[in-house]
């Protein structure tokens, strides 16, 4: 089935199925080196700075941010949507590349998934910070009153949202967890701790590892898979119905939805990129996750970057096309041309242009490289919501009602505080939790690891 | 352990690094310093009981502690007249020393909540001012005097009467001249009462005086008729209105008044259309300037020659005597053959008060033969009785210590005075200085007693703003401080223990003295609080013509004109911060004053916003300003109050020094700006089609004119859904541009009204405002001159309404009968409806406005929170809120109909912005009615709805503007 001579090899070093448990589990008996407490001292750092940021929004009022009458949503939507973007990383890798019986995917769905996890999670702070009575936010779930009964409307978008990534996360969240579960039942079988050896034992729910097991566990993945695969799509539709359902320029489109869940995509790759080399540059990882698993995400991102930049020019035409004066106004002469010049630009050639370097194999070979454009593809999209969110609202149908907006110190510490949390749910991670699926990657390992004809290339 | 064995060194150091790892047992806990019973001791059972006896009190005690106990105490024998929860209406009379206004004032249990116009004054006709609006909350000022004061210190009234009536008597014995300084007083009662005091002290001088002086009026009409008098003015019946730096609708001598009659005149509708035709010649851009026809920008100096260019103009055609006049640089042709068109209906008019242009004025009008039809000498003004000269005089006599005494009532020279520092320095050589401020303002604090006057709403007057045209004002609550009302010290100091009231009567006794039923009339005036009396217009003497001159324009590089604002006045309200907070309505900018230059004098010497320039020493904002004539620049005075309180103190700088006119030099001060907090950035239209507009020619050939696009979105609005069938009532409000002069009234109503709250200057800068009525402002066409257009927006109350589907837990929804509705206690504040209201009309409580010391204006004081309509929720912090259509309002209608058995009427109700409306540009009612005036306007081929291109369905609609020019 895999040919190792067309598709190359996944796992190189000629690795053993007990060399795989050791190089994956190896970073976690070992004691933290610096950079960890470093990147969790800075983390924390945030966390903290965020925790003020959360609790300036939350005794003072949401004056303490820099939206306005006319701007009334700012970095907090910016950020959730970017964040909810980031968290469709894991399970699109996960559940499409199964689909598409891409092997590869083996060594990196684990710490995708993880970051999806983690990412939402921090994503979802921003919708609750940014309620104006946080305290009465339980109204938004339709539960069983005595106020008429009062309903929640469920024609709002944002009900939607709640559904939507309440249902992903935990989605998301079973299915990565399901699929630790032999990982961890590999940990508690070789740690030598013994209070590890509980924990694990614990989590691993008392994993045996026989044939019936391995048929459970593959049934209920492919179950999860099955039903967690139109997540993808229906939660990033979801959240762009926010902006697709409104009347305002610029955010009533009917391309929203694939143009989000696009997006989404194309900014979760990017980041998964990111932290795979990060990963397998600290935890020398470069048998597991090679420089074809990197080339290949990063052939993937050069085709959404081409779909990216249609949806750009397609909005664009329909903005002309409808004749509606605007929508022209918000497109032409408040994102291409005018005050938002710089953030539209940014987006499009971040988001559109520079992914296109891909094409070079120099380039693509070049991890640096890759690392760079990975981290322009992050700031790119988030410009795009941005651009979405900001240009759309300060300008928009009377002209009188137009007004600036910058975000102001609290919602950067929110922000940070969120991007602490991430990082330290990642790095929390890499700790604790084998960040390759071992189990998985055995199961590809012989046919994907050496070649076996005559040619030696290793 | 097993023996390690280890492949690298790093292997070796790893493991080692583990071993290490030592654990020592230690102590869970430190047991030094306690002995063995305290150890090994359990709880008994006692304890127990004890320890929960005490954690549950202790508990129950510190949760209880946290609601503030608020006492309501019921009263004891309930009055008559007071049912809780049912508003009582009084007439009374806004009078101020400036403007006059005939008033309701609503009180709820007792407390007057809200003024609203008197529809039964042939004056102001039920309008009112934003002054007189905001007038309200003055009442509940912090600011004012609790009781008398000596020197700073309070004292009790008996002492400082006994004080005052010595030092007068002295002073009256040993013939030392005393000053009585007052306001203008327009009560014939206490004007009454002020002879009577003068005449039993003879030493003592009335003076009285207005910080912007309109004697050269007076002065005029005592050189051509013989009468030192004001005229009355009809707008009304004008055709033709040629203004010259008069702000008619906005601040000169009864805008109230003159916006009635001057809307009146231009009511527009298909049947029969009439609209007269507004001129207006400036040095700035005001309110009047921005609602003329025709508007041009003049410097100061040269107004003298255009209107003697004008007076030649119309001179030669009418046989009389024509004066060398410099070249006006305005055509004034066009002008002079449309009032000669019109002679008898038309006006001219100029708030410059300058003799020599007065009597030009006063020229031309008799060359149109306009006295005794839009012009009534007779029937004179009583307002601004001041006279700059008699001022002069006293400040003069004061510094060459002539004057041992001074009492002075309702004025505060020591701010407004031109020559501020010259009148301080003179009163500090006053030996007795009484003051009868109601707070300590600059002038109180220099006098040794202050002794507060009554509030106007706490107090009993009457007035005659104009002969004939009678006023009561009466006490809508008791007296709030240990205060006394001006008038009952005077009756006290002479001797007379009645009190004003009384007083009052038996002068209305002599004023009414062919009253067969002098009771019941008396009693028919105080209810319906005003009077018109008949008087007869005596005969006029012929006009005795004077020699006009005008001097040659001035070469200077800029002429300064300091000028009122809509809001602050003269400065007298600087502790109001509703009018603080209002948007002025050509400039938007709330809190300050600046220096508005012209765009070309800011391009020529690289000027822009916030930029800090320092004219004669005081530094000062910069405000571009389009329609600010070349070679002008114009300042705001009210501002710069250092006593006022807090709201008012440090707001902008005192520009009261600056004359009329003023040659002055603008230094830019570089690299320091000044933040000035506007509540619209954007004013270009972007030719959407948002004010549609039209002129009376086209109008009158095709009423749709300018509102073709109605037709075209009527047709092409396709909606799959059903439209909302409504049983019985459909509310819905029209709002008609053309009447419409943005004067703001309805914006300070509403926030009356509806206890909107104050956010302060750096959050209106921000773009917080809460305001739930704004006014949007656009220029078009040229910078240097431009045509303006003023637009309320509130909520448009869309059937269709974006906002109401998008709110996640349904806490805004429609109403049965059309209303868009907020659930305040539902808002969860995703403010995900703000952003889909195409209107931008919702509001979002950014902080928590109510007793927040970092908002310290009248919600943050039980005194000042007593303004609060007890009808309408104080929002929390978090929520949104928008124009509920008064629904409170609407509710009371419906109620009282009800009560009444019969069918709700129209007029029943009326939205608080619609009824003190000067202009009647707001009309409210039934959708569904036929007879009514909504659907009359909803016929009208001049009603468009907002952005209805977007299918919002909207409730509210408007009428266009219709401009009685030729492009």
């Amino acid at each position: 089935m895999y040919n190792t001579r067309v598709r190359g090899v996944l796992i190189k070093g000629n690795k053993s199925l007990k060399d795989v448990t050791q190089d994956v589990l190896r970073p976690m008996d070992a004691p933290m080196p610096r950079w960890w407490y470093v990147t969790a001292f800075l983390a924390i750092s945030a966390m903290i700075w965020g925790v003020w940021g959360f609790y300036n929004t939350i005794s003072t009022g949401i004056g303490t941010w820099g939206l306005n009458n006319n701007v009334a949503w700012g970095w907090a939507i910016i950020n959730f949507v970017w964040w909810i973007g980031i968290g469709h990383a894991g399970t699109a890798f996960s559940i499409f590349l199964l689909i598409l019986r891409q092997k590869w995917r083996t060594s990196i769905n684990r710490a995708a998934e993880a970051m999806t996890i983690f990412a939402v999670m921090a994503a979802g702070l921003f919708p609750l910070i940014h309620m104006g009575r946080i305290w009465d936010g339980f109204f938004i779930f339709p539960y069983w009153n005595t106020r008429g009964p009062l309903w929640d409307n469920f024609n709002s978008p944002l009900f939607w949202d709640v559904v939507a990534i309440s249902t992903y996360l935990t989605a998301s969240f079973l299915f990565w967890y399901l699929g630790m579960i032999p990982d961890f039942a590999t940990i508690r079988e070789t740690t030598a701790s013994k209070i590890k050896k509980k924990i694990y034992g614990v989590m691993s729910f008392g994993w045996l590892g026989n044939a019936r097991s391995w048929l459970r566990f593959e049934t209920a993945a492919l179950l999860l898979g099955g039903l967690a695969a139109p997540l993808v799509v229906s939660v990033h539709s979801i959240v762009s119905m926010d902006f697709a359902v409104s009347v305002i320029p610029g955010w009533h489109t009917t391309i929203f939805p694939p143009y989000f869940v696009i997006g989404a995509i194309f900014s979760g790759f990017g980041m998964v990129l990111t932290l795979m080399i990060v990963l397998r540059k600290l935890y020398k990882f470069n048998d597991y996750v090679t420089d074809g698993h990197l080339e290949a995400i990063a052939r993937i991102l050069t085709f959404i970057s081409l779909i990216m930049g249609s949806a750009y020019l397609i909005e664009l035409f329909t903005a002309w096309y409808s004749g509606n004066e605007y929508e022209l106004f918000t497109f032409l002469k408040n994102r291409v041309t005018g005050e938002y010049t710089f953030a539209y630009w940014s987006m499009l050639t971040c988001n559109a242009i520079i992914p296109q370097l891909f094409w070079f194999k120099k380039i693509r070979k070049n991890i640096t490289m890759v690392f760079i454009i990975s981290l322009f593809i992050n700031i790119g999209m988030w410009f795009e919501r941005y651009v979405i969110v900001v240009t759309s609202l300060s300008r928009d149908f009377l002209p009188a009602t137009w007004a600036t907006y910058e975000p102001t110190i609290t919602e950067v510490a929110v922000f940070a505080g969120t991007i602490g949390l991430f990082v330290m749910g990642v790095i929390s991670f890499f700790r604790w939790i084998p960040t390759i699926a071992i189990s998985e990657v055995k199961s590809v390992l012989k046919e994907t690891t050496t070649l076996k004809s005559f040619t030696d290339e290793d | 352990m097993d023996k390690q064995y280890w492949q690298s060194l790093e292997d070796y150091r790893e493991t080692k690094t583990k071993s290490d790892f030592s654990k020592k047992a230690e102590p869970e806990f430190s047991i030094e310093g306690l002995d063995e019973s305290e150890i090994k001791a359990k709880s008994s059972r006692r304890d127990f009981l004890k320890m929960l006896g005490f954690s549950v009190s202790a508990v129950a005690l510190v949760s209880s502690c946290q609601m503030p106990v608020r006492k309501a105490i019921p009263l004891l024998n309930q009055p008559e007249e007071l049912t809780p929860g049912v508003a009582n209406y009084f007439a009374s009379t806004f009078f101020d020393g400036t403007d006059y206004c005939s008033i309701l004032v609503k009180t709820r249990e007792n407390r007057p909540i809200k003024i609203e116009g008197n529809d039964m004054s042939k004056l102001t006709k039920g309008g009112t001012s934003s002054r007189v609006q905001a007038s309200v909350l003055n009442l509940y000022d912090d600011a004012r005097l609790k009781g008398p004061m000596k020197s700073g210190n309070a004292t009790d009234w008996e002492t400082a009467d006994k004080e005052v009536i010595e030092k007068l008597t002295v002073l009256a014995d040993e013939g030392k001249k005393v000053v009585l300084l007052t306001s203008t007083i327009i009560s014939p009662s206490t004007t009454a009462l002020i002879e009577e005091f003068t005449l039993a002290n003879p030493n003592v001088e009335w003076v009285m005086y207005d910080a912007m002086s309109m004697s050269a009026i007076r002065n005029a009409n005592d050189l051509n008729f013989g009468r030192p008098v004001i005229p009355s003015y009809s707008f009304d019946k004008a055709k033709v209105i040629v203004g010259f730096n008069a702000d008619y609708l906005g601040n000169w001598l009864m805008p109230v008044t003159f916006s009635k009659q001057y809307s009146s005149s231009r009511k527009i509708s298909g049947k029969n259309p009439k609209m007269s035709r507004s001129y207006q010649f400036e040095s700035l851009m005001s309110l009047t300037g921005s609602n003329a026809d025709y508007r041009f920008g003049i410097k100061p100096s040269e107004e003298a020659i255009v209107l003697l260019n004008l007076y030649n103009k119309i001179a030669e055609s009418t046989g009389m005597s024509v004066y060398n006049a410099p070249k006006s640089p305005v055509d004034v042709t066009d002008v002079a053959t449309d009032l000669l068109k019109n002679k008898g209906k038309s006006l001219v008019v100029s708030g410059t008060n300058e003799l020599n242009i007065q009597l030009i004025v006063n020229a031309i009008n008799n060359a149109l033969g306009n006295y005794g039809t839009t012009l009534n000498i007779s029937l004179p003004v009583n307002l601004k009785q001041g006279n700059e000269k008699a001022m002069e005089a006293l400040v003069k006599d004061m510094n060459a210590g002539k004057v041992d005494g001074i009492l002075i009532q309702n004025v505060n020279p020591a701010y407004d005075y031109s020559n501020a520092s010259d009148f301080k320095t003179g009163l500090a050589k006053v030996d007795t200085k009484v003051s009868f401020a109601d707070t300590m303002d600059e002038t109180a604090q220099l006098c040794d007693y202050v002794l507060p006057d009554h509030n106007y709403l706490e107090s009993w007057n009457d007035a005659e703003p104009i002969r004939g045209s009678y006023s009561i004002m009466q006490p809508t609550i008791r007296p709030i401080f240990n205060t006394r009302q001006f008038q009952d010290t005077m009756l006290k100091w002479m001797g007379n223990d009645g009190d004003f009231s009384d007083y009052m009567e038996n002068n209305w006794k002599t004023m009414l003295a062919d009253s067969t039923n002098f009771e019941s009339d008396w009693n028919n005036i105080k209810h319906d609080g005003v009077y018109h009396a008949k008087v007869e217009s005596d005969e006029l003497s012929n006009f005795s013509a004077q020699s006009l001159k005008a001097r040659t324009s001035k070469n200077v590089d800029i002429e300064l004109v300091p000028y009122e604002k809509i809001g602050m006045g003269i400065g007298k309200y600087s502790n109001n911060p509703w009018l603080q907070e209002m948007p002025d309505p050509i400039t938007t900018t709330t809190w300050d004053n600046y220096l508005a230059i012209s765009p070309a004098y800011a391009d020529d010497n690289n000027l822009k916003l916030e930029d800090i320039v320092e004219v004669n020493g005081i530094e000062m904002p910069v405000l571009v300003q389009p329609g600010q004539p070349v070679g002008t620049a114009s300042v705001a005075v009210g501002y710069g109050r250092t006593s006022a309180g807090k709201a008012g103190d440090g707001r902008g700088f005192n520009a009261f020094g600056f004359k009329f006119g003023e040659s002055i030099t603008i230094n830019k001060i570089a690299g320091k700006t000044y933040p000035l907090a506007m509540t619209q950035m954007h004013h270009d239209m972007e030719e959407r089609p948002i004010v549609r507009e039209t002129t009376f020619d086209q109008f009158k050939k095709d009423p749709k004119s300018g509102n073709e696009l109605h037709t075209y979105d009527e047709k092409h609005n396709v909606t799959l859904y059903n439209k909302i069938k409504y049983d019985g009532l459909h509310w819905g409000m029209s709002i008609d541009l053309t009447s419409c002069t943005g004067c703001a009234n309805c914006v300070i109503a509403c926030q009356a009204e509806n206890n909107v709250p104050v956010i302060g200057k750096e959050q209106v800068k921000n773009r917080r405002i809460m305001h739930w009525m704004r006014i949007d402002r656009y220029y078009s066409k040229d910078e240097a001159n431009p045509e303006v257009f003023h637009m309320p927006v509130m909520c448009q109350h869309c059937d269709n309404a974006p906002c109401e589907n998008v709110c996640p837990v349904a806490a805004t929804n429609h109403s049965t009968e059309g209303l868009n509705q907020m659930a305040y206690n539902r808002c969860i504040g995703t403010r995900y409806c703000m952003n889909n209201c195409p209107y931008k009309v919702r509001r979002f409580n950014w902080f928590e406005f109510v007793n927040n010391n970092n908002f310290d204006y009248n919600m943050n004081s039980e005194l000042g929170k007593l303004v609060l309509n007890p009808d309408v929720t104080v929002r929390q912090r978090g929520v949104v809120e928008k124009c509920s259509m008064c629904v409170q309002r609407i509710q009371e209608g419906k109620l009282t109909a009800k009560m009444q058995d019969r069918e709700l009427r129209e007029g029943d109700i009326k939205m608080a912005c619609e009824q003190s409306c000067p202009t009647d540009a707001i009309t409210f009612g039934n959708l569904l009615d036929e007879n009514s005036a909504i659907k009359e306007d909803q016929d009208n081929p001049r009603m468009y709805h907002l952005l209805e291109s977007l299918h919002t369905l909207p409730s509210t609609s408007y009428l266009t503007r219709v401009r009685n020019n030729e492009s």
